[in-house]
């Protein structure tokens, strides 16, 4: 199968090994992945914040940029910038150009573990990780895509990984984007609720589908010289 | 009384996040409701049809609103209820002043009831002379402490046990004690002396029937009981937007209420109340009056994107599940509809102008919209007023920011250069001073992905 990587914004700026390894595992499972070297952003920071007539021009560069590719899918190590994608036509609602090619772009954007799992239908992906891990459900991935169980198979498929579900898994991190840096007591006091839920786990690493909520508990976990990492997951799933 | 304003969101958060005893209440609070909501919901496997359904109703009243006020108010005023109605809070309050003065009414007791919270009642009445007294407990304990109620369904869920008690020594002289029996105690035998001798009771209204004119209310404590029985006369003040169709609709709501709001399968009172009593022999009060309020709905009503906001039940559930308001509880927010409603509830009913900071109060996590039982898309709502704040109210440094954003996004160019002017910047000065006050920020890489690609 042809994919196209959206590798979005955050990785390509702060985190190129999450790009890296999900082009890895992509050509694991058998796919051939194409990079289009003129992609930015998917619009989200400027959608969340409010600013529409800011984001619509970028997420129409998005769709016209993606339009132009003959893969089958487009992917995306993000459930938060992949639920972006597939909020589009809100962003175009009553615009009869825009609206449908919205429609058919959202609908072939897939997050990185569902697309395995849900579209190509392959739980291992042979790779091999020593130590206990554990998931935090990314909110926008959870509760936009529905994306729940499937990375959680992905991670029991790895060999040497031990998996332990932590308590209040499904619960914000208190990344939310702009929120972060508008109200960033909140967010770190929501974040500690989070901090202590992995340090009760007992795990080496905590994983999670994406990079924001990374920096976000990662942060907070290297400012409290805490030993457990962070991981994406597809950098535990390229992993051998 | 102790009022923090929307205004100053950001302050009044940062004190309540200081505040340990604030946040202990909290977290066992919420997170005690959270859990019983869940297994409540889990009791009935048709969980989710039900949220349907009771969505589909709410859709059908607020698309035919005028109907059905029209009809609960014939059927009301056929079984002997007087109607008034409402534009806002001031002319509701003067209503009611002038029904209590025509009576010379001395002693007002009140059930929970947050629409006369929303239109400040009490503070009307006391200016007007009479005494007010709250009879739910929640209500009654933070009258005593002269503060707002900080959630909708518990008002006092921001006290412990100990600060009750303390308030409960200092106000009724009670000897000093955190036996909660004690305290229940001592509340319910004032409250009981205050109900003989009141000559009004207020109560709010949860559903208004329209097929037969009922008002429907539910209650744990038997408090709305009595305020809707004992005083000759009722008062029920109530939103427009509280009528259903047909008696039938609350097997679906009186399901999900409770059941999101104290995780309760039914409330132990639910009180049904349609017109007044038929013959002069009946218990009951003379005179029902119903006072019906927009302040605001009808103008909520009016947008197609934000009328759902109308559907909320009032059950708190989305204030127990969002992770802000478990950390930062319901003064915070400086209106009387906290918590992620609140902040989608506050800005249409007060405008915008001072209430710009509630929609961001949120991480968009959608948590609120996971549990709220007639499946308002409350982050939705919040992107779409923070789309109104960012074109009419927004800060000129942020707009000017999103547009220079837009720009770089729109140029692989300039968005290449913008990434090689962070890398240097970093090394200069702190670029994320409001992050990196509580975390470390990951550096940015020395090459970008682009600059990886191809990978072989």
């Amino acid at each position: 199968m042809k994919v196209a990587l959206f590798v979005t914004c955050l990785v390509d700026q702060m985190w190129t090994s999450i790009g890296v390894s999900s082009v890895e595992v992509l050509r694991r499972v058998g796919c051939e992945v194409e990079f289009d070297q003129r992609q930015t952003c998917c619009a989200q920071p400027a959608y969340n914040t409010g600013y529409l007539n800011e984001a619509r021009p970028v997420a129409q560069r998005f769709i016209s940029i993606f339009e132009e590719s003959n893969a089958d899918a487009i992917v995306s190590p993000s459930g938060s910038c992949t639920a972006m994608v597939r909020h589009y036509p809100q962003l175009f609602a009553g615009d009869s150009e825009w609206l449908p090619r919205a429609q058919a772009i959202a609908a072939k954007t897939h997050e990185l573990s569902s697309f395995l799992v849900r579209v190509l239908k392959i739980e291992d992906v042979g790779a091999s990780w020593k130590g206990k891990v554990t998931w935090h459900d990314a909110c926008h991935g959870l509760r936009d895509l529905n994306v729940k169980h499937e990375p959680r198979t992905l991670i029991r498929h790895v060999r040497g990984a031990e998996f332990v579900e932590m308590d209040h898994a499904d619960t914000c991190c208190g990344f939310g984007g702009t929120f972060s840096v508008k109200y960033p007591e909140i967010s770190v006091a929501i974040l500690d609720q989070k901090i202590d839920a992995i340090e009760r786990a007992g795990v080496q690493a905590v994983v999670s589908g994406d990079a924001s909520c990374l920096m976000q508990i990662g942060g907070r976990l290297s400012r409290k010289g805490s030993k457990v990492r962070v991981m994406h997951l597809a950098e535990l799933l390229s992993h051998r | 009384m102790n009022h923090l304003s929307s205004e100053t969101f950001r302050e009044n958060a940062r004190a309540a996040l200081a505040d340990t005893q604030l946040r202990g209440a909290l977290k066992n609070a919420t997170s005690l409701f959270g859990e019983r909501r869940k297994s409540a919901a889990a009791s009935l496997p048709n969980w989710e049809d039900l949220r349907s359904q009771a969505r589909a109703i709410k859709d059908d009243v607020l698309s035919h609103l005028d109907r059905y006020l029209e009809k609960f108010v014939s059927e009301a005023e056929a079984r002997g209820a007087k109607i008034h109605w409402a534009r806002d809070a001031a002319e509701a309050n003067a209503i009611i002043c002038k029904l209590t003065a025509e009576r010379q009414a001395r002693i007002v007791v009140k059930s929970k009831s947050m629409t006369t919270e929303e239109t400040h009642l009490n503070d009307a009445l006391e200016a007007a002379g009479l005494q007010v007294v709250e009879t739910d407990l929640g209500e009654y304990i933070i009258q005593l402490a002269d503060e707002p109620p900080s959630h909708i369904i518990a008002p006092a869920i921001h006290k412990t046990r100990g600060q009750i008690a303390e308030l409960f020594t200092a106000e009724l002289g009670m000897p000093p004690t955190d036996d909660v029996a004690k305290l229940t105690n001592t509340a319910r035998i004032t409250l009981r002396d205050r109900f003989a001798a009141a000559d009004v009771g207020i109560s709010g209204v949860n559903f208004a029937i329209a097929e037969t004119g009922t008002i429907v209310m539910v209650e744990n404590e038997g408090n709305i009981r009595l305020t809707t029985s004992l005083p000759r006369l009722h008062i029920a003040v109530m939103g427009i937007e509280k009528v259903i169709p047909r008696f039938a609709d609350l097997d679906v709501f009186l399901k999900l209420l409770p059941r999101s709001g104290t995780g309760q399968r039914l409330t132990t009172y639910q009180s049904f109340i349609t017109g007044t009593k038929r013959r002069a022999t009946d218990e009951g009060p003379e005179e029902l009056h119903i006072l019906l309020l927009d302040n605001g709905r009808s103008r909520m009503l009016a947008h197609p994107v934000t009328r759902q906001s109308l559907a909320c039940i009032r059950c708190g559930a989305c204030l127990n599940a969002c992770p802000v308001y478990q950390q930062v509880g319901g003064h915070a927010y400086g209106s009387v509809y906290p918590g992620p409603i609140g902040a989608v509830i506050t800005p249409q009913l007060m405008g915008i102008e001072k209430t710009a900071q509630l929609p961001y109060a949120s991480s968009l996590c959608g948590a609120c919209r996971e549990v709220c039982p007639v499946k308002i898309d409350i982050p939705r709502l919040l992107l779409h007023l923070r789309g109104e704040i960012s074109e009419r109210k927004g800060s000129a440094a942020e707009r000017v920011a999103f547009k220079l954003w837009s720009r770089l996004m729109m140029s692989p160019r300039l968005y290449k250069l913008s990434s090689v002017a962070g890398r240097l910047l970093q090394r200069i000065v702190p670029i994320a001073p409001a992050w990196t006050k509580g975390r470390d920020l990951r550096p940015i890489e020395a090459r970008s992905f682009h600059d990886l690609w191809p990978i072989k």
